[in-house]
């Protein structure tokens, strides 16, 4: 390079440009405020399809106003692709807050029903395990009990993992829905 | 210089010859006319182009004034009309269009729309030009709304008509250009009951469209069009769909129009940052007064804000020069002295240079698209990146930025302006005669003045200067894609804002023609040339019949190297001479021209060009001029798929192109 880095410099070999993003995927969390009109799922699930964000778990609720809902979506990326999507996300008209959670104090759970065989000699046996992991049984027959559970993903996991020993029939999860300790209200935030 | 048709055909090949056109560009008769007469004269043909003179060419002028709604008697019996009868759903769109200072829609009726067409009559002052296919009402629209700034507004029916507007929707949004699309679909009983033309088209356009809606009962009609108008143009524009049911067309309704205030308040999801955050601005004057090797990149952002004259007194002050993007070309007169020129793929080599010695760039309104970067990796390596956009988005989507900067070009310019420091001449001389020894290499390799490319043939850049000069660098340039989007984008020389059109995101083939009829009448005080390749034109080639009957004056400059130029150069530069489906047969376009009525030039030689283009110049009403081009002429530089901005391919086959 020229002394008064007017010139160009030397072809000498520069350091490649950094591309956006670090590449190291973790999982996160976005919790997004949204019109609660027809087809809004659509639009926010096929927008996470064309920009090719892979979505591990979605919850959609309405809030207390009615007006409105509320999606939490779970997926695993890379920190700048994850703020790409959200951006995205933000251009979505019926879209009117997200917010990445991930790295804030949260409460994080799920709700999963699990219908385990059971026999009158592993009755008694799962009732233990389902007390032990503070589930309850919400419905009893001859041959199979449901277990309802709530907790984070990993708690559920853990009791699921225990249950499958007795022999699974069915097993429906929610999807992870969270939200943020303290007095701050996102859906406060969206109506300032 | 004027021919019959006999004589022509007896003439040598390849003569300049005209119809009626040539009288025309002597000032003698109307050319149109007599573009018809001379068919008369050659034989009982029928044409739909009266002759000069005759009462049917008086009824035609008759209807179309009528058309164009100039007198007072229609408006008052259209008016009565309207009283007659209730208002339904139908007149609230039109209404609401109306109500957005729109006054000219392209469309094409059908089942399910026609409620629509039964009141069109009733509201002279919209203007509905018929076109020939609903994807060249979709990219007329796009045209108008480019040459003009307004919304444009296209309207189909259902089924395959709304899916014929899906390519123009998804040109408009890959470009930002604001559309309003309007379709009609089934009454609401039969959606879902895969009724007669039904097509689920929300479902299609929802990931191609800023946002769009399906409407089923006419009460909601008056916020819909105004909140579909508002979405379109604010922020980033963007294509907006708006499908609305038969029966709520037809449904009677009382609902009002709703003010701008009340739409925006209605659209809490959609609130755009215009103006940069001043710390933001701040940051960016510090890092112009430490850059050496600065260099403005400007996009269509800078053209969409009306942001040109803040560009040239930030260029002028900081001595700066601008670089500019495809859709960017405009944005600077391309005379000024710190004009630089096109970037990218087929961009100048000079400038693309000139990127890659930057230490700072300076971005407005562009996205840092693949056919700009090349491969990302060795992109300006050594510059610091300022970016300005409007979207939040397009920030750290490519390529990741230093200062970012969200805001609409206008106002952050305006607010750079206001801090920037002014920088000295002598220290900013050595940087700036580098750059201009680097331009005078580039631009002086890749020039043919003498007209004719070493086949013999017209050599396609020249005849994009000679338009460009013809036209005083006036007119409006719609180019098609492919090589001649390339020429036109790099010979023409820009003066005036919103004179370059072109289908840059979605590469849309086909595009010039009906975009060229959309900016014509969006821009009446300018000339209007579509150029084309022959493979665009051919597809789609139904609209002449548009420009004829509507008499728009669109000059269409056909570069005909009997090819798709720009697949052949990829087959001989990148698939070893693999020349398959490049070969491409097309009709005589003198007899198409006759066909169609309209007057044609067919140009073979260097000294034929610029009275050709004169000619058609002054044609009232559309025109073409058929180029024979050379056939194998390719567009260097060129920046191979994948690679670098530093790894041009400059010649190609040991000769220089």
């Amino acid at each position: 390079m020229s002394p008064d880095g007017t010139k160009a410099p030397a072809h000498s070999a520069p350091p490649p440009r950094a591309l956006p993003g670090t590449g190291e995927q973790r999982r996160h969390v976005l919790v997004a405020i949204v019109n609660n009109r027809p087809g809004v799922l659509n639009r926010v699930a096929s927008l996470m399809r064309a920009r090719s964000f892979n979505i591990e778990s979605l919850a959609v609720s309405h809030l207390d106003d009615p007006e409105i809902s509320r999606m939490t979506i779970t997926l695993r990326a890379d920190d700048v692709l994850v703020e790409q999507a959200a951006k995205q996300l933000y251009k979505v008209i019926d879209v009117l807050k997200v917010q990445d959670v991930t790295d804030e104090p949260t409460v994080q759970h799920e709700l999963a029903l699990v219908k385990v065989r059971a026999t009158d000699r592993t009755r008694g046996e799962l009732i233990s395990i389902v007390e032990m992991y503070k589930a309850r049984v919400v419905d009893m027959a001859a041959e199979a009990v449901i277990v309802e559970t709530t907790g984070t993903e990993s708690e559920v996991d853990a009791l699921i993992t225990l249950l499958r020993g007795y022999g699974i029939k069915e097993l429906v999860r929610t999807g992870t829905v969270v939200m943020s300790r303290g007095a701050q209200s996102i859906e406060e935030a969206t109506r300032r | 210089m004027a021919t019959t048709n006999k004589e022509r055909a007896a003439g040598p090949p390849g003569a300049r010859h005209g119809t009626a056109s040539d009288a025309g560009a002597a000032g003698a008769t109307p050319p149109a006319p007599a573009a018809s007469a001379v068919l008369a004269a050659a034989g009982p043909r029928h044409s739909h182009v009266p002759g000069a003179g005759t009462a049917a060419a008086e009824a035609v002028e008759k209807a179309r004034r009528e058309m164009l709604h100039e007198g007072t008697r229609i408006r008052r019996e259209a008016a009565e009309r309207r009283g007659r009868r209730a208002r339904i759903g139908a007149d609230v769109v039109v209404e609401a269009i109306l109500r957005q200072g729109v006054d000219v829609l392209f469309g094409y009726p059908g089942g399910v729309i026609l409620p629509l067409y039964d009141v069109l009559g009733d509201h002279p002052d919209l203007r509905h030009v018929l076109v020939r296919h609903e994807q060249g009402a979709a990219h007329a629209a796009d045209g108008y709304a480019r040459a003009t700034g307004k919304v444009g507004v296209c309207l189909a029916t259902s089924g395959p008509a709304a899916t014929n507007l899906v390519t123009g929707i998804a040109n408009a949004q890959l470009d930002s250009v604001p559309l309003v699309a309007i379709t009609g679909n089934v009454p609401a009983a039969l959606l879902g009951k895969d009724a007669f033309q039904e097509i689920d088209i929300t479902g299609i356009t929802l990931p191609m469209t800023k946002h769009n809606y399906l409407v089923r009962d006419a009460n909601d009609l008056p916020r819909v069009i105004a909140e579909a108008f508002y979405i379109a143009r604010t922020g980033r524009p963007g294509p907006v769909h708006v499908d609305i049911t038969k029966d709520a067309l037809q449904q009677e309704t009382d609902a009002p129009h709703p003010t701008d205030e009340e739409v925006a308040a209605g659209l809490p999801g959609f609130r755009p940052t215009l103006g940069g955050h001043p710390r933001q601005i701040r940051l960016i004057a510090e890092e112009v007064a430490r850059a050496k090797r600065p260099i403005i990149l400007a996009g269509h952002g800078v053209l969409i804000a009306g942001a040109t004259e803040e560009l040239r007194l930030l260029a002028e002050r900081t001595r700066i020069p601008v670089a500019w993007t495809l859709l960017g070309i405009g944005a600077m007169d391309e005379t000024h002295p710190l004009a630089y020129g096109y970037m990218g793929m087929h961009g100048w080599k000079h400038v693309n240079r000139a990127i890659q010695a930057a230490d700072l760039i300076v971005a407005v309104g562009m996205r840092f698209d693949d056919r700009v970067t090349g491969n990302v990796r060795t992109y300006a390596p050594y510059a610091r990146i300022v970016h300005i956009d409007i979207d939040p988005a397009e920030i750290g989507k490519n390529v990741a930025v230093e200062v970012p900067v969200v805001g609409d070009a206008k106002r952050v310019l305006g607010g750079l302006l206001a801090v920037v420091g002014e920088e000295a001449e002598a220290a900013r001389a050595p940087y700036l005669a580098q750059l201009a020894e680097w331009r005078l290499e580039s631009e002086g390799a890749s020039w043919h003045g003498s007209g004719a490319w070493r086949d013999g043939l017209l050599s396609a850049d020249f005849v994009i200067a000679q338009i460009g000069e013809a036209t005083s660098h006036d007119a409006t340039l719609v180019a098609d894609v492919g090589q001649n989007q390339m020429w036109v984008a790099r010979y023409a020389g820009y003066r005036r804002p919103h004179s370059h059109l072109s289908s840059g995101g979605l590469g849309t083939m086909g595009y010039a023609v009906p975009a060229a009829m959309g900016a014509a009448l969006g821009r009446p005080d300018k000339s209007t040339w579509a150029v084309c390749g022959d493979g665009g034109f051919q597809m789609t080639i139904q609209e002449l019949a548009t420009l004829v009957q509507d008499r728009i004056p669109v000059r269409i400059a056909l570069l005909d190297n009997k090819k798709l130029g720009m697949i052949r150069q990829w087959q001989e530069i990148v698939y070893s001479g693999n020349y398959h489906s490049s070969d491409m047969f097309g009709p005589d376009y003198l007899k198409l021209a006759d066909a169609y009525g309209f007057p044609a030039w067919k140009v073979r030689n260097p000294e034929e060009v610029r009275p050709a283009i004169e000619a058609a110049n002054a044609v009232d009403g559309p025109s073409l001029v058929w180029f024979e081009i050379a056939e194998e002429q390719n567009v260097l530089p060129m920046m191979p798929a994948g690679k670098g901005l530093s790894d041009l391919i400059e010649t190609w086959g040991g000769v220089d192109e």
